[in-house]
């Protein structure tokens, strides 16, 4: 590995100006699950280093103030696995984080690198643009929110600005009584990135949600509103068609070693269809609770 | 900065003994507890995060030391599997791993036992699901995954914690 200066600001002021004062020379380190790999392999060669992890305004205190759900950007995905508030609100962002990587990896892997890292792959990706997550994001500028969908553009690239950084991730409680799942599928657990990531989910009103990711370029939100994916009772043709305009944005690459493309292509339509069933197992489960 | 390492200075605790170093800013602490403090039990292997046998538990959560920084472990706690034995007796786990075979070319037994510890201390009577997922970051070339899964489950049902 090339050696760099290691910079480790207390303060979001400091990160900013750290960036600002550096510029391309300068990369982010939060859980360095990616990083580390890129800094050892040669594919990143920054001058500057600079640790986020210490930064007050970033620390990973999960919490829920006036039906907005708040994750600092250096929380761990174990954590977010873990944290009372996700599971009560987001089960599908809970379901998400419990299959990232390893347990050592969701140990340091952090929510903010999952997304900026902005693999089409990122496992937290689908189950943030079905919840309509907000990035809470600093720059010299002062802070700004930035919708999830707006965020990512394609692998490795985000609508940040060079000299922004992500402070926390801001989701709203659904009014609406909602079920969500994520669901992926890959050749090992515990190590692989997945060959294809949905998440889906379903309210009160039969508005159908998915995200899915790892077939093209950046993870797709798209949304059913006919209540015909939500129903049960609707005959399988009428869905599949529904799917299909869903699935108009996927274009699997054909390098890709993980899964070819028409695999991938195929089993988008099989999670589809698994995805709507438990959401809406969930979905009822939750009535029954509430009844 | 003329080919020499840019170093910085770091505390860590490393199997309850205080340490205070001089690192390469550029070093990970997989190389500072193998080549600065020469705790060779911890192992280098796939350097990508995805076989385990640099295993280590940094304030009580197990970490691949391959994919951290020795910078970032400044004031930490951190166990290898040199710590694991007491007064020169192996714990129930190590001991466990050597009565059920768990142990053949020997090289990812210290990522899994690193591994099975963190999980038996967060969860002491785990299910074969549990330890299966609790260990899915470890990787065993010799294709020991049985006797190790044993090895763990015997500690958890022997009441040894």
């Amino acid at each position: 590995m090339q050696t760099f200066v290691y910079e480790r600001p207390a303060t979001l002021a400091e990160a900013v100006a750290l960036l600002d004062a550096h510029g391309p020379n300068a990369r982010l380190l939060a859980g360095g699950t990616d990083l580390i790999i890129r800094l050892r392999d040669g594919s990143a060669r920054p001058g500057v280093v600079i640790d986020v992890k210490r930064i007050a305004e970033l620390h990973p205190a999960i919490r829920e103030d006036d039906g907005i759900v708040t994750i600092g950007a250096t929380a761990v995905v174990a954590d977010i696995a873990a944290s009372e508030p996700v599971r009560r609100h987001f089960e599908a962002l809970a379901d998400a984080a419990a299959v990232v990587g390893s347990v050592q990896i969701r140990n340091r892997a952090t929510i903010g690198g999952n997304i900026c890292n902005a693999s089409p792959a990122a496992d937290t990706a689908p189950s943030l643009l079905v919840y309509g997550a907000v990035v809470v994001a600093a720059g010299p500028k002062g802070t700004r929110r930035i919708p999830i969908d707006d965020f990512f553009v394609r692998s490795g690239v985000t609508t940040l600005g060079p000299s922004e950084l992500v402070v926390a991730i801001e989701i709203l409680v659904p009014a609406r009584s909602t079920g969500a799942v994520h669901m992926r599928r890959t050749r090992r657990r515990g190590h692989d990135l997945a060959s294809v990531t949905l998440c889906c989910s379903v309210d009160d009103t039969g508005v159908t949600r998915l995200a899915y990711g790892s077939v093209g370029p950046r993870p797709v939100l798209v949304t059913d509103e006919t209540g015909v994916l939500a129903d049960p009772d609707a005959p399988d043709e009428a869905k599949a068609a529904i799917f299909e305009r869903m699935f108009a944005e996927a274009s699997p690459s054909k390098r890709s070693m993980r899964a070819g493309p028409e695999y991938r292509l195929a089993m988008l339509r099989v999670l589809g269809n698994r995805a709507v069933r438990a959401a809406i197992g969930r979905l009822e489960a939750k009535g029954r609770v509430e009844a | 900065m003329s080919g020499m390492a840019n170093t910085l200075p770091i505390e860590i605790t490393v199997n309850g003994r205080r340490r205070a170093l001089r690192v390469a800013v550029h070093h990970t602490l997989l190389d500072v507890l193998r080549d600065d403090l020469r705790l060779t039990g911890t192992k280098e292997c796939c350097l990508v995060g995805e076989c385990g046998a640099c295993t280590v538990m940094v304030d009580g959560r197990i970490v691949d030391s391959c994919l951290m920084l020795a910078v970032e472990a400044d004031g930490a706690e951190i166990l290898t599997v040199e710590g694991l034995a007491e007064n020169g007796r192996l714990s129930p786990l190590q001991q466990a791993f050597l009565d059920k075979g768990a142990v053949q070319c020997g090289f990812c037994t210290p990522g899994q036992l690193m591994a099975s510890h963190a999980l038996l201390e967060a969860n002491p009577n785990p299910s074969l699901d549990d330890i299966q997922e609790g260990l899915a970051g470890n990787l065993c070339r010799c294709g020991c995954y049985v006797q190790i899964t044993d090895a763990v489950l015997s500690v958890a049902e022997g009441g040894h914690r």
